[in-house]
Order: structure tokens, then sequence, then C-alpha cells
């Protein structure tokens, strides 16, 4: 029995619908501690224009926030920091850990530097690059925007549900 | 090589006899041994016009060629009058490395010797507010001593470990 639709009335799932808004209007909290800061903002300024992909409003109150993306390396001293930063994010949230330094320490294993935030945050997106290109960081957020529209989270709780234990991309293809 | 003698070298030469005076490309230097870096340090404030402190650091000789001693601290002062610098080294040794605050006779020192006291492990008899500057207060060692290892004894990963379901 074939349901008559008009051509403007599209059927979907709630959490498909919500997941769509969420993944187009990313808050991102900026945590730029090095260099990749500078990209960090070069991503956000007129030229490659991160408005494009609906995560601009960067606002460096974690509360208003939910993609925390940590540019440069986080030394020890503010590792305390950003955990609570991270925490005080509303949920569901995210995190990109972008460039060399955040991702595994990069040059700098010394006694001072964190060898990579994922020790001790969650970690979503991983950008290469020392630093990295905004071209890297805009298709970072695009894959993103997928694992979010994919996850179809109602609240950040549903990611420690063991099926949803590996979601990414490679190990999916 | 021996430093032209200047009025600053003449006369620091007469008040403390055991200084060594040498000159480097230029650079006036003073070895003093500890027992009189205080009195050499306010000797060269009050009567030589050495107003200011322009820095203060500190150099690890362990395993150094031909080093006696096992740390050399380096002052480094300017007379903003006559425009001259001069280099003023003393040298401690463990255990217990200690030497008397330059800070009631520069402010700039308060700042300088924590930086010191935070990676060296030199003590400032003295200093008003000997904490670390640096590092976290946790931290219980000096890293910038050459016996500390490179990538430290693991305080880099002693942190809880957030994960999703704990938000």
């Amino acid at each position: 029995m074939a349901l008559e639709l008009p051509d403007n009335v599209v059927i979907t799932k709630l959490d498909e619908m919500v997941s769509w808004c969420r993944k187009n209007s990313l808050w991102p909290m900026p945590f730029a501690t090095a260099c990749c800061g500078i990209e960090l903002m070069a991503t956000g300024a007129s030229r490659h224009d991160l408005a494009r992909f609906g995560a601009e409003v960067f606002r460096f109150s974690p509360r208003q926030c939910d993609l925390l993306i940590v540019a440069g390396r986080v030394v020890m001293k503010m590792l305390p920091v950003l955990q609570r930063i991270w925490q005080q994010m509303h949920e569901p949230k995210w995190c990109i850990s972008m460039g060399a330094c955040a991702s595994t320490g990069g040059v700098f294993d010394t006694y001072s530097v964190v060898q990579g935030i994922d020790r001790f945050i969650p970690v979503d997106m991983y950008v290469p690059g020392c630093p990295p290109r905004p071209e890297q960081l805009i298709q970072a957020i695009i894959d993103l925007q997928a694992k979010i529209q994919r996850e179809g989270t109602m609240y950040g709780r549903e990611f420690t549900r063991p099926e949803r234990q590996l979601p990414s991309r490679a190990l999916r293809q | 090589m021996d430093a032209m003698p200047t009025r600053t070298t003449s006369e620091l030469k007469r008040a403390f006899p055991t200084a060594e005076i040498s000159e480097f490309r230029g650079q006036v230097r003073a070895a003093v041994p500890v027992s009189s870096i205080g009195d050499c340090l306010r000797f060269l404030k009050e009567q030589l016009g050495f107003d200011m402190l322009v820095d203060l650091t500190c150099v690890d000789y362990l395993a150094y060629r031909g080093a006696t001693s096992r740390f050399g601290l380096v002052y480094l002062l300017l007379s903003v009058d006559r425009g001259e610098r001069l280099v003023v080294r003393t040298f401690v040794d463990d255990p217990q490395p200690a030497v008397p605050s330059a800070v009631p006779l520069w402010q700039a020192a308060d700042w300088l010797e924590r930086e010191v006291w935070d990676l060296f492990g030199i003590r400032f008899e003295g200093h008003p507010d000997l904490r670390r500057i640096v590092l976290p207060e946790q931290f219980t060692a000096h890293p910038l001593r050459k016996d500390y290892p490179l990538q430290g004894r693991g305080e880099r990963h002693n942190f809880p470990v957030i994960t999703r379901a704990e938000g």
C-alpha cells in the first residue's frame, strides 16, 4: 500500500533530524596553546571561512560549546585545565585533536609535555600536521559531521554503549 | 685573558682579593667564592653603581670537562648610568647548594631566583617567597639538573583519565 505524500513532505527519524541539526551548527571551543592556534584562527577567518560548514561560532566559554579543538602542545600544568574545560562542556560534545603535538606530543618528548591528549580525555578526530593546513582542519570537521550524523546520539553517554565503541570510519571500510 | 684594568675591576680586586677577574670577547667576568658573594654583590651595587640586575641564571657543570664545582650561578649586572656591564659568577656544590638571596639588593631577583630554585634546586637564603614559579607545585624534582632524565620520571602521565562515561 503506497502512501501518497506531497513533494514537500519528508519522512525521517527524529534521531536523524536532531543529528542533522547538530552537525551543521557545531560551536567550537578553541583550546589553542601553540602554533596550531594560528592555523585555527586562519580556519575561522575570511579566507577559509569555517562558516561554510556551520562551525564558525567560536566561544570562549566551555559551557556554550560542543566541539573542543585542542590546537597545540599540552603541558602537564595545563592538562588539569583542559580536563576541567572538557568536563564543563555540555553533552553531546566532541573533541578534535589538532596537530602532531596534541595528538602525540610531537617533537616535544620531554618531561613536561603530555604525549597525546587522548591519554586523558576522549578524542573523536585527529588532524595530522605540524601545524595542519586549514583545509585539513576543515576536512576533520567534515568527517566529524559525518560521524555525528552516523552516531545519532541524543546525549553523549550513548557513546559508552558497546556497539558504539568502535565507530571510526577506517574500521567500517 | 686578563681584563684591561678599569675602575670597576681594580676596586673590585682591592675589596675582594679572592675574586678572579677575566675578559672574554669584551665581556668582563668576575668569579667570586660563594662565601663572599653576598658582600660582593652589595659592594657592586652600592659602591660601584651596578643598579640593575639584568639576569640571574644557573649552569649545571655535572660531567663537564675541567669543572671543579657542580653548579655555576651567573649574575648579569648593568650600570644604567655608565652603560657598563659585568658578569659575576659563583660556584656551589651538592648537597644542599645555597647562596644568599639578592632580593634585598634588586627586586628583579625575586622571580629569577624562584626560577633557579624551581629548575635547579638551589636554595636562596633569605628569599621572601621561595616557591616554584614554572612547574606545578606538586612537582618534586628539579628538571634542568643534568642527572634528571629528559623524559622525566613519569610526572607527565600522572593524571586521572576522563572517559566518555564520566563526561
